[in-house]
């Protein structure tokens, strides 16, 4: 038993440490190839800047870029904040009364399919511009925790549901017990993605604000060093927006693991 | 609504009755007549089984004495606790599917019932343990239910619908998904359950077997819409055992009940 065991987990294993090691493989690849070609045919930095350039670049002007890093990561996590309380909120409010989802949901899908890019500007006109930059977040990230909500809502056990009314579950009982406990693998689920999306919806936002002026998120930085021909510091800051958005993700995929993993399917290793 | 029905089952003397439907009738929105009008007089303490075709309104009759669904016309009693104050507290009901909460343990499972009715949490804990031992699964308190056999978590649901100490059990085909010999062990624990606890049992079968092993009557249902064609009582010596699945009694009757069932699948030949 034993054996077999061993031998079935050693390809296992295997894989697994290949799944880690082959990615990191072509990434150092292609830096060395970009270092190289850049190198050997001598192109400026202000065309395009080598690898090594862009890490001094990073290191020399990081006072400057972790704070717009900083800056960026508040606004991402305020708009993740909002989306993630308000679509919840307002699924659980649209599953109490049908009334008040029919009466609302249209104008969610109308937010939702309606570029941000274009309200942005609209906003920064109304808004201060950091109220501005945080809403366009929201409006981006809360429609998947909204229909993700929604559908776990609605997901419930018709025998368990049955089960509650047997022993006579008050309406917030129901709730507590039963639909949200329910829910929660979709609206983890929605979360996941609204993180990415409230970064790139804080991204979006700085980069319209940023051309009305004052401003200084890493997406502010970037256009700021687009007009500056600093290409080195361009590519320094999308690195930290594209490590910010993989650390963001691998959080809320840790606490979604971490939250399931006694019983939801997804969370469950292959062998169970 | 329930005290009502206390007290007019308390008036007319029907004291010894624990569930009487009395010309029942069920449609359905769709317009399709699931049962009726069909007429039952259980007594307390009696262990009975429907049998019937599938569709043919068996676990209509369950969800109408559960008050999960309201009959079309006709009289559904219950006899009650006196003082009862909530509903459902009389009746204990396993479905066909286990129907556990994956999420939480299986004590938190049992102790649903109890945690719904605000019983304080140190009580809770202790009767759904008692529960859980009563079923034989007192080591797996803290598993999941993800983590039990499909008996097991057969035995949870039981375990659940007993934690509120019910007059009345009513169990929705509860063992048709297990193998043989699961179901076997299972109708044996129930009967040695029923036995000490003294519960009302109303079982939901399709099996002939399985009725004639459980019940003291056998009540067989005929095709939609359900109306009783026959009612069959079943004696034999007690306490039951496997020498009673063995012996020519059990086969008798086993005929019996499959000649007052054949005309209830007449037409379905074919199937």
């Amino acid at each position: 038993m034993s054996a077999q065991a061993d031998v079935t987990a050693k390809p296992q294993g295997a894989q697994r440490a290949m799944r880690l090691v082959l990615p990191v493989i072509v990434f150092a690849a292609g830096l060395i190839a970009w270092e190289l070609v850049v190198r050997i045919k001598g192109i400026p930095p202000y065309v395009l800047p080598a690898p090594s350039v862009i890490v001094l670049t990073l290191i020399k002007d990081w006072a400057v870029l972790s704070q717009s890093l900083a800056t960026t990561l508040l606004t991402t996590l305020e708009g993740f904040v909002a989306a993630s309380i308000g679509g919840i909120a307002l699924a659980l409010l649209f599953n109490q009364s049908k009334w008040v989802e029919y009466s609302l949901f249209p104008y969610a899908i109308v937010l939702q399919v309606t570029p941000v890019i274009a309200i942005a500007p609209l906003l920064l006109i109304y808004l201060e511009q950091q109220t501005a930059v945080v809403v366009c977040a929201f409006i981006v990230a809360f429609f998947p925790v909204l229909s993700n909500t929604t559908l776990g809502l609605n997901s419930v056990d018709r025998n368990l549901a049955g089960l509650f009314q047997l022993y006579g579950a008050s309406r917030p009982q129901t709730l507590r017990f039963l639909k949200l406990p329910a829910a929660l693998p979709y609206i983890l689920g929605g979360l996941r993605i609204a993180g990415g999306l409230s970064l790139i919806g804080a991204v979006v936002a700085e980069i319209a604000a940023g051309t009305a002026g004052a401003g200084s998120g890493l997406a502010y930085r970037i256009a700021e060093s687009g007009y500056r021909l600093n290409i080195p510091r361009m590519f320094a800051a999308l690195l930290l927006l594209s490590l910010a958005g993989i650390v963001i993700y691998g959080v809320l995929a840790l606490v979604s693991h971490l939250v399931l993993r006694r019983w939801h399917e997804s969370a469950l290793g292959k062998e169970n | 609504m329930s005290s009502g029905k206390t007290s007019s089952a308390v008036e007319t003397g029907l004291t010894h009755l624990a569930v009487s439907l009395r010309g029942v009738t069920k449609t359905y929105d769709n317009g399709v007549m699931a049962l009726g009008p069909f007429d039952l007089a259980v007594r307390k303490g009696e262990f009975i089984s429907l049998l019937g075709p599938s569709g043919c309104g068996k676990s209509t009759v369950l969800r109408l004495i559960a008050e999960l669904s309201a009959p079309s016309s006709g009289i559904v009693r219950v006899a009650r606790h006196e003082g009862e104050v909530q509903p459902g507290h009389g009746i204990g009901f396993v479905f066909q599917e286990p129907t556990l909460m994956p999420w939480t343990s299986v004590r938190e499972n049992v102790r649903l019932p109890l945690k719904l009715a605000s019983v304080p949490k140190a009580e809770a804990r202790a009767r759904a343990d008692a529960a859980l031992a009563s079923v034989g699964l007192a080591d797996f308190a803290d598993s999941f239910p993800r983590e039990l056999s499909g008996g097991m978590k057969m035995r949870v649901s039981l375990a659940r619908a007993l934690v509120t100490d019910p007059d009345i059990l009513l169990m929705d085909e509860p063992f048709a998904a297990l193998d043989e010999i699961t179901r076997f062990r299972l109708n044996n624990d129930l009967l040695a359950l029923w036995r000490t606890l003294g519960k009302t049992v109303i079982f939901v079968t399709h099996s002939v077997f399985e009725s004639v092993y459980l019940s003291q009557r056998v009540v067989v249902m005929t095709a939609r819409p359900g109306r009783i064609q026959a009612d069959i009582r079943i004696e034999t010596v007690e306490p039951r055992g496997e020498a009673f699945r063995t012996s020519a009694a059990y086969s008798d009757y086993c005929r019996k009940v499959s000649a007052a069932l054949a005309p209830s699948y007449q037409g379905q030949s074919t199937l």
